[in-house]
């Protein structure tokens, strides 16, 4: 009973939020209703038991991916009011592709009816243990069997960050930077002077 | 104990990645003026690996003794052979590096370091026994290139060449992850032993899409046509030292991967995947000939000359045998040695200035003002063309030996008809240089180890070359027997 509860709960709130993410006029508000989505999705996958999902969502999606996007929302100046000018004119077109995901859902759920594909059998290395969760499960895969392919993947995420730096950082002349040593070793008797100016004269500085 | 055993195999990976840490904190401490410290001591890295990963070649090392991490990893022979020829093909770029970059000020302490995590990815990808690790490796390596092939971001070919690579390069990798996703689907195993297994008892519809999918993908990798496109644009755009570097150690790696894949994963089925490689080797061959011929830019002709080239590879693995391997494994050798010696004289081809000069019109006459210059790269396009006293025709010959060996007839006449072709125009540059009107464009100086590489590579191509042939063949023998190896 309160599984169905919960799920009703979530599954109602994702498809709610995410109605508004579309409806929102303020760009704000939408990445805020989308934020609200991802949580209630990852509510959904506990819900199913798939646990490292749900952190995954919380933490790529939300974390990550729609914190980048308040970003790019708030720190570019797009106008809005004019993206949504083009809605009515590609109306025709978006319906096109909304009934093409349509009809791929309606042929994948029927293809699945019919009887599976003749997929191979997995091998029994990767097989789940019985009384583990998720994500020790995936875990005592990640750092024993494919230990060498997941440090390697980190190599490639080392590589990407030094090639983003490569390609954009420069040095130029032209910025006064902050100096924050010198800043801070600067001492109240260097910066400031104590005068008493007498009645009716000016100070020379 | 397992990890411990794996930790050893893998010794020359951990080494490369290690080192290539540390000189990364000498990057950053360092700064740009340690680049040529961090140069030399990553041709110094590449050495020790080269010398680790020796021993297994010769001693054709092959079986579970050398498979790590539940058979991801090999440094068997064969992959030995590749590593050598990769890491001789990355030093060969540090070494010419400097001298190119530091005329524009475009020496950063990151080149080096990126030519070192590119030779990681590609030592990865030849030893790769599993889909995961061809993916993990080839990734690795064509992130690192995309970086390099744009690093002069003063020059807007540069930054051309590489937004292209990325752009295509990432669509041929999302087509190879297809192909992957759909043989781990419909095989059940990500291990090439398991999905010559699963392949076995025969091939079904979904599999032989995920076939068709990873060959298209690495046929994007190593150029062959009809994935051939970007292969000009980005050999003209990038430093001509990264260039030397593409037309070497990627391709060796990649033409590599593409021989595991095909012998081993897809071995049990060779009629799956042989059509489409004789398919891509004959239209790699003829578009490589024609596209040639119109070309003015020295780096835009040895492009369509490396597509060319890989076309004649591809004879020697669409015969699906072991002397076909071993074929292909020598002519990449001398391919290597070709690549060197053309883009390294291309490198030494400077004005006044120290500009480089690239347009072949501009080359007239070098005979009599730079008459070393002109020999090394006349030798070099005759042996391209596969012209006999040079060692380029030996890489033809065993490829077409091969060939027809297997049976495959139409496909070596088709091939050293299209070779005639080709040698027009490797033959018009010989006869720019020699017979033209001297335009005393190429006035600058050469650096020396420009000078000294130039003179071994063009020794290795040179008639002399022919010394090593019984070497050569010992060395690819062993490579190949370790890929027909089947536990």
């Amino acid at each position: 009973m309160i599984q169905a509860i919960a799920f009703y709960l979530f599954a109602t709130l994702t498809i709610f939020s995410g109605a508004v993410t579309i409806l929102a006029r303020n760009p704000v508000h939408s990445v805020l209703w989308l934020i609200l989505a991802f949580f209630n999705a990852a509510g959904l996958m506990i819900l199913i038991g798939a646990e490292f999902i749900a952190m995954l969502l919380v933490i790529v999606y939300v974390g990550a991916v729609a914190v980048l996007f308040l970003f790019v929302v708030m720190m570019l100046d797009i106008d809005f009011a004019q993206l949504r000018a083009g809605f009515i004119k590609n109306f025709p077109l978006g319906f096109a592709l909304a009934f093409v995901l349509l009809a791929e859902l309606v042929m994948g759920v029927g293809a699945y009816k019919a009887g599976g594909l003749a997929l191979g059998t997995p091998d029994a290395a990767t097989a789940p243990v019985a009384g583990l969760s998720n994500t020790a499960a995936i875990g005592a895969l990640l750092y024993s069997r494919y230990l060498f392919l997941f440090e390697t993947a980190g190599i490639i995420l080392l590589v990407a960050m030094i090639g983003a730096i490569v390609l954009t950082h420069r040095q130029r002349g032209d910025v006064r930077g902050q100096k924050p040593s010198s800043q801070i070793s600067r001492r109240p008797e260097e910066a400031t002077i104590n005068l008493q100016p007498e009645v009716g004269k000016g100070v020379t500085l | 104990m397992e990890l411990l055993r794996s930790l050893q195999i893998t010794l020359a990976e951990e080494v490369l990645s290690v080192s290539g840490l540390v000189l990364l904190l000498v990057a950053a401490w360092g700064g740009d003026k340690a680049a040529r410290l961090i140069s030399i001591l990553s041709v110094a890295v590449l050495a020790v690996c080269a010398l680790i990963a020796a021993p297994a070649l010769c001693g054709s090392a092959m079986g579970p003794d050398v498979t790590a991490f539940a058979g991801q990893y090999r440094a068997d022979a064969f992959a030995a052979f590749a590593k050598l020829l990769i890491y001789a093909g990355a030093g060969v770029t540090l070494i010419v590096a400097p001298a190119f970059f530091e005329r524009v000020r475009g020496m950063r302490a990151e080149f080096p370091l990126l030519v070192l995590f590119a030779a990681l990815g590609m030592g990865i990808m030849v030893s790769a026994g599993d889909l995961l690790a061809l993916y993990i490796g080839l990734e690795l390596n064509s992130l690192a290139s995309y970086v390099l092939a744009s690093m002069l971001r003063s020059d807007e070919r540069s930054a051309e060449s590489g937004l292209k690579y990325f752009v295509l390069g990432s669509l041929a990798s999302g087509i190879l992850l297809y192909g992957v996703s759909l043989t781990y689907g419909f095989t059940g195993t990500t291990s090439f032993e398991g999905i010559r297994l699963a392949l076995g008892h025969g091939l079904s519809t979904g599999a032989t899409f995920g076939v068709v999918f990873v060959l298209a993908g690495l046929a994007f990798k190593i150029s062959a046509a009809p994935f051939h496109m970007w292969t000009p644009d980005v050999y003209e755009g990038a430093p001509t030292p990264v260039t030397t570097f593409f037309a070497t150690a990627p391709k060796v790696a990649a033409l590599s991967l593409l021989m595991r894949v095909s012998l081993e994963a897809f071995g049990a089925q060779p009629h799956a995947w042989q059509q489409i490689v004789i398919f891509a080797a004959l239209l790699s061959i003829v578009i490589g000939a024609l596209g040639a011929i119109g070309q003015n830019n020295i780096k835009r002709l040895m492009a369509y000359s490396s597509i060319n080239n890989v076309g004649f590879m591809l004879i020697g693995l669409a015969c699906a045998n072991q002397p076909g391997a071993a074929a292909m494994l020598i002519y990449l050798a001398i391919y290597v040695a070709m690549s060197v010696a053309g883009f390294v004289a291309v490198l030494m081809l400077k004005d006044a200035d120290g500009e480089p000069v690239e347009a072949i019109s501009d080359m007239a006459g070098l005979s009599k003002t730079r008459p070393g210059l002109a020999a090394a790269l006349a030798a070099v396009m005759f042996s391209l063309a596969g012209i006999p006293p040079l060692f380029g025709f030996w890489g033809k010959f065993v490829v077409f030996q091969a060939a027809v060996q297997a049976n495959l007839l139409a496909l070596a006449a088709i091939g050293i008809a299209a070779s005639v072709i080709g040698a027009f125009y490797y033959l018009k540059v010989v006869k720019v240089l020699y017979f033209d009107e001297a335009t005393d464009k190429v006035t600058g100086k050469s650096d020396l180890a420009h000078t000294v590489l130039l003179v071994i590579a063009t020794l290795f191509i040179s008639p002399l070359g022919y010394l090593l042939t019984n070497w050569l063949h010992g060395l690819a023998g062993n490579a190949a027997a370790a890929l027909f190896h089947v536990a």
